[in-house]
């Protein structure tokens, strides 16, 4: 070192540490290291002996530390691998406690599934929501990212749209509400693509709407149809409309729902699977009864069995087997209409239509108790359609429906403000009110909800629609 | 069903008041009920609303007793109801109004 006269702060600092010489450790042409001495005990300088001993050693030394130092790199990537191995099970866990158990049994139709995660497990999820009255929702959605991210905002989704399908009769709906309250919780960066539908079981009947997913596929018996709606992906932005789109299955249609695992797989020659080649799957008749394992079958001859699958595949299929009057016999007995009404928008015209409501559900055998619940719940919703629905607005009417089945009456209460958010009931707090910390007022939508077994909203063509369903038998 | 319109007469003895209420409670019982609640107030002792000839009560009728109650027990007066009908005594458990109220099932309970 002493040699050395450079003006460099680490010469420096080296030899005001005593450092008398250095010995770089160099390995495969890589400076490893290197080996700092001081003065010799003897005070004596180092002699070309000793350098010669130190350059042997250096040069034995370096290969040793390389290896030392790939060894524990390697460990390092095998606690890496282990713990991304641990997310990944995390994941996979997760999606698969929030998938269906079972598939939904109705008469008339056949419902079956198909879901493969890929080894980086992806955000694919679908759904089956039973929303009474012979009404099965649909869901299939998938999550951009993978792993554990994908799977909690997975099973969020999965959740939110739990919560708001009972509330709506309008796919649109449900998914505007969910990606307001999913845009609030989701990562940066990170969105869902969902298409929800509502299958009326009885009439055949398919609303849906989608939020940038892959649009389902229908075999008829004049060939395939792409069942087509537009919509952003949810989480993306926040006060998104979505549009409800109608179609009529017949007996003997198949509905295919599918995620992009299926249609964007490759096969060795890097050509991708793609929607013409699953349009073409769908149309074969020869699928009837088996259309998943046809269509995952396909995909394996595509991609070849062995090859490593990129994305979760997931594959809803809906197929009505029988005809309308055989499917609508298991869930409907008749309905019949009992009355239809308007009121004027007028405050205190709900007990109107409370009095013309009781004049016809007299006739119907309801236990009193019952009849005084639907005849609150009747006046309230009224009451909200005259006030926030139509805001008191002379011109604008209330309409009213009484329908009854054998299992049911049903009342919809029409007004013209389809635009609005109707907020979900919640419990009020009366300790809160009794302490002046709010208002005593906001008890209309929670003593709806209390009085009937269910309540169903939907805005159409600027009409929204609460529909109040007491059924007629069961608890009182 | 008809909508009457709300009426409130109050009676005192001394062990408190009662507030026989008439018609139909809802928004427009507000300044009636409040007035017949002042009234009765004079009084010390418990005050008890007799909703035996009361035909309706919507849910800013529930509003307004909600307003009352508030009033009495930021002053610790005791509030009772008697002669609720079935589904009201229902609508007052769901509201939870009967847990800071005594409700009579006795139309002539209370004072």
């Amino acid at each position: 070192m002493a040699s050395i006269e450079l003006d460099s702060p680490a010469v420096d600092q080296l030899k005001e540490a005593g450092v008398e010489l250095v010995v770089p450790l160099i390995g495969q042409g890589e400076l490893l290291g290197a080996l700092y001495l001081g003065h010799r005990l003897s005070d004596q300088p180092y002699s070309t002996d000793d350098r010669r001993l130190l350059g042997s050693l250096a040069s034995q030394v370096a290969p040793a530390m390389k290896v030392a130092q790939l060894v524990r790199e390697q460990q390092a990537e095998a606690k890496e691998r282990e713990r991304i191995e641990q997310e990944l099970q995390v994941a996979a866990l997760i999606q698969q406690t929030l998938l269906p158990k079972e598939l939904p049994s109705i008469n008339g139709w056949g419902v079956d599934a198909f879901y493969r995660p890929a080894r980086e497990v992806g955000g694919d999820f679908y759904d089956f929501i039973d929303l009474g009255r012979g009404r099965l929702g649909v869901v299939i959605g998938d999550v951009t990212d993978k792993g554990v991210p994908a799977a909690l905002v997975m099973a969020t989704c999965r959740s939110m749209l739990r919560s708001a399908a009972p509330h709506h009769l309008s796919p649109a709906a449900v998914l505007a509400e969910v990606n307001d309250a999913i845009e609030k919780e989701i990562p940066p960066a990170m969105f869902v693509t969902c298409l929800y539908a509502i299958i009326d079981t009885a009439a055949g009947e398919v609303v849906f709407a989608n939020a940038g997913h892959n649009l389902p596929y229908v075999r008829t018996s004049d060939g395939v149809v792409e069942l087509r709606a537009t919509g952003m992906p949810l989480g993306l932005m926040p006060e998104m409309d979505y549009d409800d789109k109608v179609y009529h299955m017949e007996a003997g249609d198949v509905m295919v729902l599918t995620s992009d695992g299926i249609t964007e797989a490759h096969n060795p020659a890097r050509e991708m699977y793609g929607f013409g080649r699953l349009m073409g799957r769908v149309a074969k008749r020869a699928d009837d009864g088996d259309m998943v394992n046809a269509i995952v079958g396909d995909l394996e001859d595509w991609t070849g069995v062995e090859a490593e699958q990129e994305d979760d595949i997931t594959l809803v299929v809906v197929q009505r087997t029988s005809s309308a009057e055989s499917s609508a016999s298991a869930f409907s007995s008749g309905e019949k209409l009992l009355t239809a009404f308007t009121v004027a928008s007028e405050e205190g015209n709900e007990v109107m239509a409370i009095r013309q409501v009781s004049e016809v559900i007299d006739a119907l055998d309801l236990e009193p108790i019952k009849v005084d619940r639907l005849k609150t719940a009747v006046g309230e919703t009224v009451m909200n359609a005259i006030e926030h629905g139509n805001e008191y607005r002379a011109e604008l009417d209330v309409s009213v429906e009484v329908k009854a089945t054998e299992a049911a009456v049903r009342v919809r209460v029409t007004d013209h403000g389809g635009d609005k958010v109707i907020p979900q009931a919640e419990t009020p707090d009366l300790e809160a009110k009794l302490s002046g910390e709010q208002t005593p007022r906001g008890w209309g939508l929670f003593l709806i909800e209390k009085m009937v077994d269910e309540v169903w909203t939907e805005s159409v063509d600027g009409l929204h629609v609460v529909e109040l369903v007491m059924n007629r038998e069961g608890d009182d | 069903m008809s909508e009457e319109a709300f009426g409130a007469v109050v009676t005192t003895s001394p062990k408190g008041s009662v507030i026989a209420l008439t018609g139909t409670v809802n928004r427009a019982a507000k300044e009636g009920l409040e007035a017949a609640y002042a009234e009765a107030s004079r009084t010390e002792g418990s005050v008890l609303l007799d909703f035996g000839d009361v035909d309706y009560i919507n849910s800013t009728g529930i509003a307004v007793i909600v307003g009352i109650l508030a009033i009495a027990r930021s002053t610790d007066r005791e509030i009772g109801a008697r002669g609720l009908t079935e589904h009201y005594r229902e609508v007052f458990e769901i509201t939870r109004l009967s847990d800071f109220m005594n409700i009579y099932d006795d139309a002539n309970a209370g004072n």
